[in-house]
């Protein structure tokens, strides 16, 4: 923990500067008759948040808080497997998106972690995991009107003939 | 209740016109799926309100086999808009409802890489023209004693709008070159707030499309100066136009459906002639009238050339603006 | 008097059969819309509003009436149960929602946010019935100074809410406001902070994105990890008494927020531009500062969940005034609402109230009756929402994904946008993981956009010249207490820390 939390207000305070260069292209200064410049407002917030990282890094140095006296790790094996499987296949779910659509990825994301996270039956896993997109369909496009990523042009047909019910 | 009753007699005056047998809609090519109507403007402003009024005209007749679905992207000017449209997968299924932003945005940002005679003419549905107004306890009536007004507080004179660079932005800036005028404008994020801001009294002058102050103006707090048509408004037959003062200026927001780059001629064809239904519509024809806006319909090729010359035309003025 | 039998006029006519029927068919569709994170109310009025041919145009308002009152006590449900604030206006009912909830207490906090939505909405509705004209020019004297005034007030009840780590806090304040100025530079037009030149920037950063990706993702994650896994649900089955017990626990705890949420909710949601979000967060901070154990907010008392929720029903209900008196839209809702007035031949602005009374006070009629509807329904269905969490975790986290990323996208329509949810996310989670509260940047992403804009249009309103402020009869108190209630507390806060 330690560790990470220096590395992290480094990490916040390179961010810090890029935001106030990147807020350079506009004026950051007081125009005079007008007031501050399109820059100046987030130019001087990032330099507060750069200060606030060389205040955390001070809290660091002189051992003041809390992540900073831990000597337990950021993460330990668990923490890694659990955020790597889990964060992992939040990543894929959306990656899925746009091949499979919304609805493919919403299936095969709900199998993964039910069956292979969760240990439940394979029915269960299955039935949850089919029964949730085709809900999510009817609330969404019959209901909301609201169209979802159909993913690649292969799931066209599919979605013709599920179109073709609601409407 | 009053008002049921006006909307059930208008709906059977409009039952007796669009239940006589429509011109059946070019059968070739049907969407297969909802149909994205983009909207280039947030909610509640004028192209919001046009999209979603051509959506209830297009349900209540049931012009299409599948659901236009209105979605807002008016992120940036209408860039996220435009980005969004020329990049879609389907662009048989994608449709913009678009306001001048769709001239001037590329033409201020180049970077985007947006050509829009790639885009697809679809239908011009009418085109919005701008008012000068003022509150009414200024007592001011005229565009003389407007001007008057306005030199004889060297630049305090406060003027709210949408924004540099934006339609009335562009009008005023016109008038200050024209009338040799200097206005402290401040920029507001839609033309229900700068009306608002009037009403109370926040600013002195705006320079509005007419659908958006004819509120208060009916209320008798706002006092249309002149307008930027070619001709009077109907609606407000006592406001002298520009030209009649001697000044050769107009400009109009453009209410225009456009198909996205890529559309086949086919799915074009088939939302040209949807929206020529209902355009011809009796309550299209309402809205333009209550709305004050012109029509000014155009076929194709008359569109493509109309987005040439608007290109060249606001490439002059944001010019003149000092963009 | 006259305007009694108008209103009640209203009501009988949102009592007819054909009537009730829309009301609880709509608030129960508003009730699940605004339950789902990333959809609210705005979603059910846009889907109705084609359809309002269909039926009678009096049929059509008292169904978009309870379509907007089932989505305001819808917002408070995803909040408590999930944990993710499906609405803006949603994120203070977290702070002691969730952890009601968290300690097995989900249906207290269900019925607490039922019940003092109910008042809230009924007191904005006599206020609104007796002095709509009357506030309706107290809305117009406020101009940019005026906003950003009350934008530095709600700010000031910011200050509070942080964790400890007063640099952390800070950096997460100044984060959410500069997360909110990415996109385009209002008043001189120009793109601003388009990070790395990608032009999915050029659109900015929505409060949804922001709130979805930090607590639909990265608080999930924080949950899977530091549970290892091994959450048990200890929500205890719902009966009748239990819920009755409950009733009579949130008045008895929640009396105190649900009054300040009222009254403070409903004249801020009249006020342009500012709305339910700031209303409820101001409510929040004002119960918390009012309160004898000021220790207990943010550990989940009634009181918490009360305020903002009382605060923001009827600053919704408030945001109807600026739209039925005026014409201008208080929030997007009623943007589509003002647009539904056209597409029915009305004329919205000054006269409306004037020249279409049937319409004004059908739809403040429908109010009262979809209100009573709405807090019947929703109590009706809080044994299911219950029954939602005694779900086993591991099929709740999955569904909690699933739903923040496909109603992120129904938000956003954008995948880009769903690439920064996750983003977000994990970002999110590491935070956490060192202590940075990250409830002040959600909010702020929030507030910046109105208060930048607004402190220049007054800069430029005054040449530059800082002094409107404090010059201005409205703007001059309200931006000296707020400088108080800023600089009050972190000096005490600095002293505290000189002494530690």
């Amino acid at each position: 923990m330690r560790k990470g939390e220096i590395v992290t207000a480094g990490v916040l305070a390179l961010f810090s500067i890029y935001l106030m260069w990147k807020s350079t292209e506009l004026p950051v200064g007081y125009v005079a008759g007008r007031g501050p410049g399109g820059g100046a407002w987030p130019f001087w917030l990032s330099a507060i948040m750069l200060l606030c990282c060389g205040m955390i890094a001070w809290n660091w140095w002189r051992r003041t808080s809390p992540p900073s006296q831990s000597d337990e790790p950021f993460l330990d094996g668990y923490g890694w497997r659990m955020v790597g499987f889990v964060g992992g296949g939040v990543i894929a779910f959306v990656a899925l998106v746009e091949v499979i659509s919304m609805y493919g990825a919403i299936a095969v994301f709900l199998f993964y972690y039910l069956r292979f996270l969760g240990r439940h039956s394979w029915g269960l896993s299955l039935g949850i995991s089919l029964v949730t997109p085709i809900l999510f369909f009817f609330f969404f496009e019959g209901a909301m009107q609201i169209t979802m990523p159909t993913g690649l042009p292969f799931t066209d047909p599919v979605f013709d003939i599920l179109y073709e019910i609601i409407y | 209740m009053s008002f049921t009753k006006r909307g059930v007699l208008k709906a059977a005056c409009a039952a007796l016109v669009v239940f006589a047998p429509l011109p059946a809609v070019a059968q070739d090519w049907e969407p297969r799926r909802p149909i994205d109507f983009t909207i280039m403007a947030g909610p509640g402003g004028g192209a919001d309100q046009i999209a979603r009024f051509i959506q209830s005209v297009a349900e209540r007749y049931d012009m299409t086999n599948r659901p236009l679905v209105p979605t807002n992207r008016g992120g940036g000017s209408g860039a996220e808009s435009l980005i969004h449209v020329s990049s879609v997968s389907d662009p048989d299924h994608t449709i913009l409802v678009t306001l001048n932003s769709f001239f001037t945005t590329p033409l201020r940002q180049e970077n985007l890489g947006i050509d829009i005679q790639t885009f697809t003419p679809v239908a011009m549905m009418g085109v919005d023209p701008f008012v000068l107004w003022v509150h009414v306890d200024s007592g001011i009536t005229s565009l003389d004693q407007w001007i008057e007004t306005v030199q004889g507080m060297n630049g305090d004179y406060v003027m709210g709008g949408t924004g540099t660079g934006q339609e009335d932005s562009i009008v005023i800036a016109y008038m200050s070159d024209a009338f040799d005028i200097e206005v402290n404008y401040i920029p507001y994020d839609g033309g229900g707030a700068v009306a608002r801001d009037l009403a109370g009294q926040q600013i002195m002058a705006t320079v509005n499309n007419p659908a958006e102050a004819k509120g208060f103006y009916e209320a008798g707090q706002f006092v249309p100066l002149v307008a930027f048509s070619d001709e009077r408004l109907p609606a407000y037959p006592d406001v002298p136009t520009m030209r009649e003062l001697g000044h050769d200026f107009s400009y109009y927001n453009q209410r225009a459906v456009v198909g996205a780059p890529g559309m086949s001629d086919e799915a074009a064809a088939y939302y040209q002639a949807l929206f020529t239904q209902i355009y011809d519509s009796e309550e299209w024809q309402a809205y333009l009238e209550s709305e004050s806006l012109s029509p000014l319909w155009m076929d194709a090729d008359q569109q493509r050339a109309y987005w040439a010359t608007q290109v060249e035309t606001h490439r002059a003025l944001l010019a003149a603006l000092g963009e | 008097m006259e305007i009694l039998s108008l209103l009640g006029d209203g009501m009988l006519l949102a009592l007819q059969p054909l009537n009730l029927m829309l009301i609880i068919v709509g608030v129960t569709i508003g009730l699940f819309i605004g339950a789902m994170p990333g959809l609210g109310s705005v979603n059910g009025v846009a889907i109705l509003l084609p359809i309002t041919f269909l039926v009678p145009p009096s049929g059509a308002i008292i169904f978009l009436a309870a379509i907007y009152y089932g989505a305001m006590y819808g917002g408070a449900i995803s909040s408590i149960t999930l944990g993710i604030p499906g609405a803006s206006t949603a994120v203070a009912t977290t702070f002691d929602g969730r952890p009601l909830a968290r300690q097995g207490r989900a249906s207290l906090a269900l019925v607490t946010a039922a019940v003092a939505s109910f008042i809230g909405g009924t007191v904005a509705n006599v206020f609104f019935t007796a002095f709509a004209p009357l506030l309706a020019s107290v809305a117009l004297s406020f101009g940019p100074p005026e906003i950003f005034a009350l934008m530095l007030l709600a700010f000031a009840t910011f200050v509070g809410l942080g964790g400890d780590d007063i640099p952390k806090t800070v950096f997460s304040i100044c984060f959410g406001l500069v997360l909110g100025a990415i996109g385009f530079d209002q008043i001189s037009g120009a793109p601003r902070l388009v990070l790395f030149d990608i032009n999915g920037f050029l659109q900015g950063i929505g409060f949804l994105v922001l709130a979805i990706g930090v607590y639909g993702i990265g608080e999930m994650l924080w949950t899977i990890e530091q549970s290892r896994g091994e959450v048990e649900s200890e929500t205890p089955r719902m009966t009748v008494k239990g819920m009755a017990a409950d009733a009579s626990e949130s008045m008895r705890r929640g009396w105190k927020g649900t009054a300040i949420g009222s009254v403070l909710g409903f004249f801020v949601g009249i006020l342009p531009a500012a709305g339910a979000t700031p209303a409820s967060l101001m409510s929040y901070g004002v119960a918390k500062m009012l309160s004898r154990n000021p220790k207990d907010y943010g550990r989940g008392t009634p009181d918490g969940v009360a305020a903002p929720e009382a605060a923001n029903n009827s600053a919704s209900t408030g945001s109807m005034l600026p739209m039925l008196t005026l014409g201008i839209p208080g929030s997007p809702t009623t943007a589509i609402l003002l647009g539904g007035m056209v597409i029915w031949g009305l004329v919205p602005g000054p006269m409306l109230f004037v020249n279409e009374t049937e319409f004004v006070w059908g739809l403040i009629g429908s109010f009262y009756i979809s209100n009573v509807a709405a807090v019947l329904i929703n109590l009706a269905f809080i044994p299911v929402f219950i029954w939602m969490l005694r779900m086993p975790f591991t099929i709740l986290a999955p569904m909690i994904f699933v739903l923040s990323i496909a109603g992120g996208y129904a938000a956003t329509r954008d995948m880009f946008d769903i690439w920064l949810i996750v983003i977000f996310g994990l970002g999110a989670f590491v935070l956490r993981r060192f202590d940075y509260p990250l409830a002040p940047a959600v909010l702020a992403i929030v507030l910046g956009p109105i208060a930048e804009p607004t402190l220049r249009q007054s800069l430029l309103l005054s040449s530059g010249d800082p002094s409107i402020f404090f010059t201005r009869p409205v703007a001059g108190p309200i931006t000296v207490v707020a400088l108080i209630l800023i600089f009050l507390p972190a000096l005490k806060l600095l002293r505290r820390g000189k002494r530690a």
